[in-house]
């Protein structure tokens, strides 16, 4: 058995939608390098898409000459993404959180309900003006059963 | 990437690669193009080589189901995959816009004509 080795990476790249693809591709790379479902893979795939999705459309309201930076850290066992922006910030974090809530008309607010739903953890720090930092944690599941395992 | 059938009132849209914020833009603009320019009333979706759908994708379906109805039209998809499937699902899209597990082209014939 291979014994997990903590690692990290970070990501910083323009405010493009294209970005996205890229933001989820490197994150799902990292994961895949400890023993992990299928399953929760997808699933961080789209945590991390509506993070940085947000960052792009509401944080940079569009505007593709900004900074978004991500950044992923797995250690024993646990992942932790961070997904961070200096765009307008948000006013009510507990609102914004809250599911179907969006300031966009042409959206269901469904980014933090996915984010919440397939990560253990999502934390929020934010102030109007600054920026926004979201921070995603999720226990790997077969990480620490294979790390057991090769005992 | 989206490629466009007409077939009678019917268009039938199938989508590929990943239906994030890059590609929900260029569904969007595709879909409401021909929505205006063509005399068609039903929307059906292929997304049988989509390989992930997030937020930006479901808005832009749910928007596009919007102008169909207002149109007395009807909206359908079919050809998800099980991953695609699930997020259909949990975002309660698949209880707004009907999902065929296939395609079946009849069904979707009769739903069409109804
Ligand atoms: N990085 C951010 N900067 C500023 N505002 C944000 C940011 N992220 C989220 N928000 C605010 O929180 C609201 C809810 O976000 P959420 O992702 O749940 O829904 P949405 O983006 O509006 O819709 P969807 O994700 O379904 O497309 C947004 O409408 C926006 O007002
Ligand atoms: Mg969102």
């Amino acid at each position: 058995m291979t014994k997990i080795e903590d690692n990290c990476i970070r990501l910083e790249f323009k405010s493009l939608p294209e970005n996205v693809a890229l933001a989820r591709v490197v994150i799902a790379s990292l994961v895949s390098q400890v023993d992990t479902t299928l399953n929760d893979l997808e699933e961080i795939k789209v945590a991390v898409s509506e993070a940085v999705s947000n960052a792009i459309v509401h944080g940079y309201q569009n505007n593709t000459t900004e900074t978004v930076i991500v950044e992923g850290e797995i250690k024993q066992g646990i992942l932790k993404v961070s997904i961070e922006d200096t765009g307008i910030g948000i006013e009510n974090i507990e609102e914004a959180m809250t599911p179907a809530f969006s300031t966009s008309p042409d959206r269901m607010g469904l980014g933090f309900v996915f984010m919440k739903s397939f990560m253990d953890e999502v934390e929020v720090f934010s102030e109007p003006g600054k920026g926004t930092k979201v921070v995603l944690t999720k226990k790997l599941i077969n990480s620490g059963s294979c790390a057991l395992a090769a005992n | 990437m989206v490629t466009v059938k007409i077939k009678n009132d019917n268009l039938i849209i199938k989508v590929f690669g990943e239906l994030d914020l890059v590609v929900a833009k260029e569904f969007r603009e595709t879909v409401d193009k021909i929505l205006m320019d063509k005399p068609v009333k039903n929307l059906i979706l292929d997304l049988s080589q989509v390989s992930f759908i997030d937020s930006s994708g479901l808005g832009a379906l749910l928007g596009r189901y919007k102008l169909v109805q207002q149109k007395g039209g009807k909206m359908s998809i079919f050809g998800a995959n099980p991953q695609v499937f699930r997020i259909l699902d949990l975002s309660g899209v698949r209880k707004i816009i009907p999902v065929f597990q296939t395609e079946d082209l009849e069904l979707e014939k009769r739903r069409a004509n109804q």
